[in-house]
């Protein structure tokens, strides 16, 4: 299929046809993260940083994990820059509307009231020097993931704001993210009618494995997936979704070939295991279709290309599934190139470009499109 | 289908690199150590601009721990998802033979013998605007048997004079990798 | 069934108590255990009473399941004239701290399988317990019995402290390749480090069902790290794995291969050739879709016919039966392959 790069010439009311369900914007510099971050909190930032978890370094094979050709010609890290991110990807693509999810992975931060401070500051300036100019991207409410009642207040002070399309949290943590200690996040975001997106990355200070710390960025990339499975398997056996029955969630940036078989398995064993788990009433892999969404990126790419039309009928994806760039980062997605070259089933092509996303984010069907300089 | 000049060796000094359009592609031209290399700079697995990625050398292993390298600079690694492709042949290390992108010969060519060309080839104008100086500044001619496939008529020398002191690096899209 | 030759590549036995190892143990190690509250290797990767752990009709009158010849014969190798059975003991010594506690009780593990299973039942093949967090101690009981007839593999517990292809274990591969032995990775480990990245969940049947991205994590590795570019003729089997995820790890691995070869440079072929070369399958659990045409897709997905080898995993108890690997409608040779030649090859049994 073609993507036509379509450049936007004029305004006017546009029927989105390509959404991006992933890309990652930066702060440019620390006095720009100041100018959103609480002051009480700026001489901690400047000694301390991240006060994360150390021990575990898998550096990503290129700076910033991004695109070599992404870097800014004004200076700064790749996704510092709004006419940058315009030029190379919002124009070069014609996409219409971006998912923005910034990686504080706040979960990192050991210190809750930084962690807090840090993602109402990252959220801040999402809406002023993101979405508020550029109305293609709309933001993501980050929250301080192993604080709940703090992750609560956040959603409570941004949910109203139609800006913020999702809360953002990340894919490893310090517990299960089926525990208790994460309910109020999703009480706070059902009631707000937000979904929830987990991104990849982030750490809980445990190895990155469930067996291990691994020694290459080769297994830490590809064992990501392993993590997306262990926190699918605690959403559903944990009941989650029983009990936030509203709720629904986006995993993205892992994938989504290792879904159809974990459904599977986790049907196998709560058959045999129900009387563990009497809490759930429902076949887990109907709870997963009901609840979870995956963006594509990185996409699957099987030697034989009718392998990857068989995976989405084994996963019953045609409508779970959201097209996804990830810029800037290496592992980046073409629009126009990242599906495989074959026939895909009729309609497939626009669910996985526009129609899921408009539906699971509850976006508009039609927007205003800005006057751009080219 | 034509030669092209595409800069002076000064353009593309040793370690340099020089991303091009000639005859509807993208060439990405790299100078590693004096010699000149040249290949379309589209990555065949997504489209992305190879060109701009980093030059590597060849890291190859036969156990764990053991790294053997060589070859600096002379492998081209795509920006995107870093595919290595090496510039002399345009494979790709991890599967030669099936996945590649295309190379072309480069040479280097002293201004004087391509000026002495652009006179010995264009016949006298007819009209205005096609004297061996503005066709230079034109598209490519076509291929002429009589002419051994070399297109007639001058060189395209898209934003620069040839002068005969400079010596000039020639890209042939002609020939294939 | 009955016509069809079958090989039953994963079968337990299970050490009923510490007491049971007694005439195998040295003098110290059975005043330890009788005075010290030492008890041998306590934890286990079947708990007692879960459905998983045993199948109905599968818990002899005295000793828990798995721990009686005779019904392992009646409901297993009489029951489906299995021609030859794989062994497997999980006695969790990986779980002993103590170097030496954990070593003596691997030795008399070993030899008891011996005595109480192999030499009665020559239908058995067995795999060695090893201690092998503690990889020296493994490579020297590796040594010790690994010349015997009747042991055929290495059991390595799905999870370790580190994944399998760091190279403090290479001794043990050594050692496995050495004596023409198999690795046998093996759903359980009681490594004493976290079941996910995200730490410890909430109920055994997450852990269970998690064993599949473990086993998935072990494949990852022992590509990246080299292992068989390091020991070329090694043979690995993952046993009660599950295997239906396989193909969606083999896309995976291979796409971040062509990206990131230059960090792995060992990795001189496309990963999902390396698991063809060397991994085999156990197919129970078999964790089937509810659509049967998905699971053949699965089964012609791999890319091999070689990788799958029938198991009934006794006494486990799944939701699917074993033999419902058959209802896949292949061709009567990939079937055989599939109940008897793989594993027949893959251990070099006569």
């Amino acid at each position: 299929m073609v993507m036509t790069a379509t450049r936007p010439e004029s305004s006017g009311a546009v029927r989105p046809t390509l959404v991006d369900g992933d890309i990652h914007t930066t702060f440019a510099s620390s006095a720009i993260a100041k100018k959103y971050l609480a002051t009480r909190w700026h001489e901690y930032y400047d000694q301390y940083g991240k006060f994360g978890y150390q021990g575990f370094t898998y550096p990503k094979d290129t700076p910033n994990a991004a695109r070599h050709d992404a870097f800014p010609p004004e200076g700064g890290p790749p996704g510092s820059s709004l006419p940058f991110l315009r030029e190379q990807l919002l124009d070069e693509w014609g996409i219409d509307l971006a998912i923005n999810n910034p990686l504080t992975h706040s979960q990192l931060n050991r210190n809750p009231g930084f962690s807090e401070a840090l993602c109402q500051a990252i959220n801040d300036w999402q809406l002023a020097e993101w979405t508020e100019p550029e109305p293609r991207v709309k933001a993501s409410i980050t929250v301080p993931a192993e604080y709940g009642e703090a992750a609560a207040r956040e959603i409570d002070r941004l949910g109203p704001n139609p800006n913020y399309v999702q809360v953002l949290m990340s894919i490893r943590t310090v517990e299960p993210l089926g525990r208790p200690k994460y309910w109020p996040i999703y009480e706070a975001a059902e009631r707000h009618g937000l979904p929830i997106g987990i991104h990849f990355g982030g750490h809980g200070g445990h190895p990155i494995t469930g067996t291990g710390a691994p020694s290459y960025y080769f297994e830490y990339h590809s064992g990501m997936s392993q993590s997306f499975q262990s926190q699918v398997i605690s959403f559903i056996y944990e009941g989650v979704f029983e009990r936030f029955p509203n709720l629904k969630m986006v995993m993205i940036e892992g994938g989504f070939a290792w879904l159809p078989p974990l459904a599977w398995r986790l049907d196998s064993h709560w058959k045999r295991l129900r009387r563990d788990l009497p809490h759930l009433t429902r076949l887990p892999s109907e709870v997963i279709h009901d609840h979870i969404w995956l963006t594509t990126q990185p996409m699957e790419e099987p030697d034989r290309p009718e392998h990857f039309v068989e995976l989405l009928e084994q996963g019953n994806l045609y409508d779970r599934l959201m097209f996804a760039t990830d810029y800037p980062h290496w592992d980046f997605d073409a629009p126009s190139d990242a599906l495989p070259k074959i026939k895909l089933p009729d309609g497939f092509e626009q669910k996985l470009f526009f129609e899921n996303a408009l539906g699971f984010y509850r976006l508009p069907d039609v927007y205003q499109r800005p006057v751009t300089s080219r | 289908m034509a030669r092209y000049v595409v800069g002076t060796v000064d353009d593309i000094p040793p370690g340099g690199r020089k991303i091009v359009e000639i005859g509807g592609r993208t060439v990405g031209v790299f100078n590693v150590n004096g010699e000149y290399f040249a290949v379309l700079n589209r990555c065949p697995h997504q489209g992305g601009s190879l060109c701009s990625g980093r030059q590597s050398g060849l890291v190859q292993s036969n156990r764990p721990g053991e790294y053997s390298f060589s070859r600096s600079g002379e492998i081209v690694r795509c920006p995107w998802h870093g595919w290595e492709f090496d510039l002399r042949t345009g494979q790709s290390w991890f599967d030669p033979r099936a996945v590649r992108v295309r190379r072309y010969d480069v040479s280097v060519e002293p201004g004087s013998v391509l000026v002495t060309e652009l006179d010995d080839l264009a016949p006298p104008p007819a009209e205005p605007g096609t004297s061996p100086a503005e066709v230079a500044a034109q598209g490519c001619g076509t291929p002429d048997p009589a002419m051994g496939g070399r297109a007639k008529g001058p060189y395209v020398a898209e934003t620069f004079p040839v002068v005969v002191e400079q010596q000039y690096v020639i890209v042939d899209t002609g020939r294939r990798g | 069934m009955t016509t069809q030759r079958v090989i039953d590549a994963d079968v337990h036995c299970t050490v009923p108590n510490a007491r049971a190892l007694f005439p195998y143990l040295s003098e110290y190690w059975i005043e330890t255990i009788e005075q010290t509250g030492f008890n041998g290797a306590t934890d286990n990767y079947y708990p007692n009473g879960s459905a998983l752990s045993a199948r109905p009709g599968s818990v002899p009158e005295s000793g828990p399941a798995g721990s009686n010849l005779d019904l392992l014969r009646s409901q297993v190798l009489d029951a489906q004239n299995v021609e030859l059975a794989i062994l497997n003991c999980a006695y969790a010594v990986d779980g002993v701290k103590n170097p030496y506690g954990a070593a003596a009780m691997a030795s008399a593990a070993n030899d008891w399988i011996s005595a109480e299973w192999l030499e009665k039942e020559p239908r058995l093949r067995a795999s060695i317990v090893v201690p092998s967090h503690y990889p020296d101690l493994a490579v020297k009981e590796i040594d010790r019995v690994g010349g015997h007839p009747g042991f055929v593999q290495v059991f390595l517990p799905g999870r370790s402290e580190r994944p399998y292809g760091n190279r403090r274990y290479f001794p043990i591969f050594e050692a496995i390749v050495r004596h023409d032995l198999v690795a046998g990775i093996q759903f359980g480990g009681a490594p004493g480090v976290p079941p996910t990245a995200s730490g410890w969940p909430t109920y055994y049947a997450e852990e269970a069902v998690g064993m599949s991205h473990v086993f998935q994590t072990q494949l990852t590795s022992l590509i990246a790290e080299g292992t068989f570019a390091e020991f070329p003729d090694l043979r690995v089997t993952m046993v009660e794995g599950g295997w239906t995820w396989l193909p969606s790890l083999m896309w995976r691995m291979d796409k971040n291969w062509k990206a990131l070869r230059r960090e792995i440079p060992w990795t001189t072929m496309a990963p999902s050739d390396y698991i063809r070369e060397h991994v085999r399958f156990t197919t129970q659990p078999v964790d089937a879709p509810a659509n049967p045409k998905h699971l053949r897709q699965i089964v012609d997905q791999l890319g091999s016919d070689d990788l799958l080898m029938y198991s009934t995993d006794y006494p486990h108890w799944h939701a699917e039966e074993p033999e419902s690997i058959l209802s896949i409608a292949l061709s009567e040779e990939r079937i055989q392959k599939i109940m008897s030649e793989n594993a027949r090859a893959w251990y070099r049994l006569t």
